[in-house]
């Protein structure tokens, strides 16, 4: 592969999105949104509660459907492509959820082994195994193996609903509020958690936070949105280098401590 | 005479509002069609969740016999020392049998069993598919690239479709079973004589329209369960509601249909 190649490849948006709008009933939510996001890259996505901010990403995934405008994930359109087609491109997009979403009644080898065992039949008992064993090791969590969610912490159950995703080894990952409810010294672990996973599967990811410690930590750029647009993206501390009231209201509720 | 503003302001609203609940109940039934279309749709598609199938066999199935044994026998019981009075009265005592056996195999048993399996194992279906619902662990299922339809509300339908005619030829024999204790308590009777009577007035009709009967009330609690549970809204509140509705709908359509079926095979009778 020549330099132009490398570059190229660099540079190329997984998930591309152009005047995205949507809206339940009467609210606006997403009123024409642009945006790329290139390999390799973790963008943080500010906003209010209510914002859109969650919508956005389950557009991407597919689970809502846009009202109008084009959204491209590695190249396809996923509002246009058959549901064959898009059950193959979600195995290639990691979605952890607010709540964590684990299977309640089962434990979490069973949480982890499902999306593996549904996906890739032909693997045999002991390459589940590993694969569970090697998720569990990146999220440091191997003694839990054989609880059920509800004996775990908020903390941990956020990190197995991140393991059970990367155990298909996503090329794309969507955190909805991976800190939210945690105490401060969890969410620092699950801010380096993103780090890792972001370095070690070399994934795109979109975090969707109201955190600015968690966007600072494991963004390579921020944006906001507001009013149902996004306010240009950028590094952390161009984004709040700014007079904007509503950018400085978010920075000084996170950061008034260390004013 | 003046008019009367109140009432005529207020007839606007309730227009509306009827109006709204008549949309509503159509578009429901709408919706409950496509479920079902959907269900036979993703029935004959690849790849078949037969491990999922077997599991809930055993969820709805063996689970649910303790309960139904208990309730198939009591009937029994119950329906035998009711009948005895009226039929000794007339010197018809041993009629027993005869009676008892046609009204557990033709109606108590499909009904009995099918009542209980509505509130056992429809709540629970709305239930659980509810909170999975306001979890989030439906859309979890999706994202990992697997149908949550195929593997949540297939397996489950097909499940209770198989096994209630299995769960009410099951009741059917312990309500026997029950009833000829208490004839052997009373007349000294033996098994084998008592089944001979019992058996002698039932045709293969009977047998047939119980088990025709038995999967249309399994199919029927399958799909209200898995239709409520599976388009819960609202939280724990919505969580309950589901479960309430499921069992409410599915015992009203198990009515309607012990209603029909019995008129169809009257008629062919």
């Amino acid at each position: 592969m020549d330099t132009k190649d490398i570059y190229t490849e660099a540079k190329r948006p997984v998930i591309s999105i152009r005047d995205l709008k949507k809206s339940f009933g009467t609210l606006t939510v997403l009123n024409g949104i642009d945006i790329d996001i290139l390999k390799g890259e973790n963008i943080a996505v500010l906003g209010k509660s209510g914002s859109g901010k969650s919508v956005l990403i389950k557009i991407i995934s597919g689970l809502l459907k846009p009202d109008s405008g084009i959204v491209k994930v590695l190249g396809q359109e996923v509002d246009k492509i058959t549901a064959a087609e898009l059950q193959q491109l979600r195995l290639k997009i990691g979605f952890s959820f607010q709540n964590s979403a684990l299977y309640d009644s089962m434990s979490v080898k069973e949480n982890l082994a499902f999306p593996l065992v549904r996906n890739k039949r032909d693997l045999s008992i002991k390459e589940v195994n590993d694969a569970i064993e090697e998720v569990l090791n990146e999220v440091g969590l191997s003694q839990t193996i054989n609880q059920m969610p509800s004996e775990l912490s908020g903390g941990q159950k956020k990190r197995i609903g991140i393991a059970r995703t990367l155990i298909l080894k996503p090329e794309i990952m969507l955190y909805d509020e991976p800190t939210s409810g945690l105490d401060p010294m969890t969410s620092i672990e699950i801010n380096n958690l993103i780090n890792k996973v972001k370095q070690q599967y070399n994934t795109s990811s979109i975090i969707i936070t109201h955190d600015l410690t968690c966007a600072k930590q494991t963004a390579d750029r921020v944006t906001m949105l507001l009013n149902g647009k996004f306010l240009p993206p950028g590094k952390f501390e161009d984004v709040f280098n700014t007079q904007d009231q509503s950018l400085r209201t978010f920075y000084d509720y996170n950061f008034i401590n260390s004013k | 005479m003046a008019p009367d503003l109140e009432n005529s302001e207020i007839l606007p609203e309730k227009k509306a509002l009827i109006s709204k609940k008549i949309d509503s109940f159509f578009t429901d039934i709408y919706n409950v069609y496509k479920f079902i279309a959907l269900f036979f749709k993703e029935l004959f598609s690849r790849p078949f969740e037969w491990k999922e199938v077997i599991n809930q066999c055993y969820q709805v199935g063996y689970k649910s016999l303790a309960l139904v044994s208990l309730t198939g026998f009591i009937t029994g019981v119950v329906f035998t020392k009711q009948s005895r009075p009226s039929l000794s009265t007339f010197g018809a005592s041993s009629w027993l049998p005869s009676l008892v056996s046609i009204a557990i195999i033709r109606a108590l048993a499909p009904l009995v069993t099918a009542l209980i399996a509505a509130g056992k194992v429809g709540s629970n279906m709305g239930a659980e598919l509810g909170s999975m619902k306001v979890t989030e662990q439906i859309d979890a299922m999706e994202v990992s690239a697997t149908n949550p339809f195929k593997f949540l509300v297939v397996t489950r339908i097909l499940a209770i479709t198989f096994m209630m005619p299995v769960l009410i030829l099951y009741t059917g024999f312990i309500g026997m079973m029950g009833s000829y204790l208490n004839v052997h308590a009373n007349e000294l009777t033996s098994l084998t004589a008592y089944f001979k009577s019992a058996f002698a007035t039932i045709s293969f009709l009977d047998i047939f329209s119980s088990i025709f009967k038995a999967t249309m009330y399994g199919f029927t609690i399958g799909v209200a369960g898995c239709y409520q549970g599976y388009h819960a809204q609202n939280g724990t509140q919505g969580v309950g509601k589901a479960a309430n509705t499921a069992v409410v709908l599915s015992m009203f359509l198990i009515f309607v249909e012990e209603l029909v079926i019995v008129q169809v095979v009257n008629a062919i009778r």
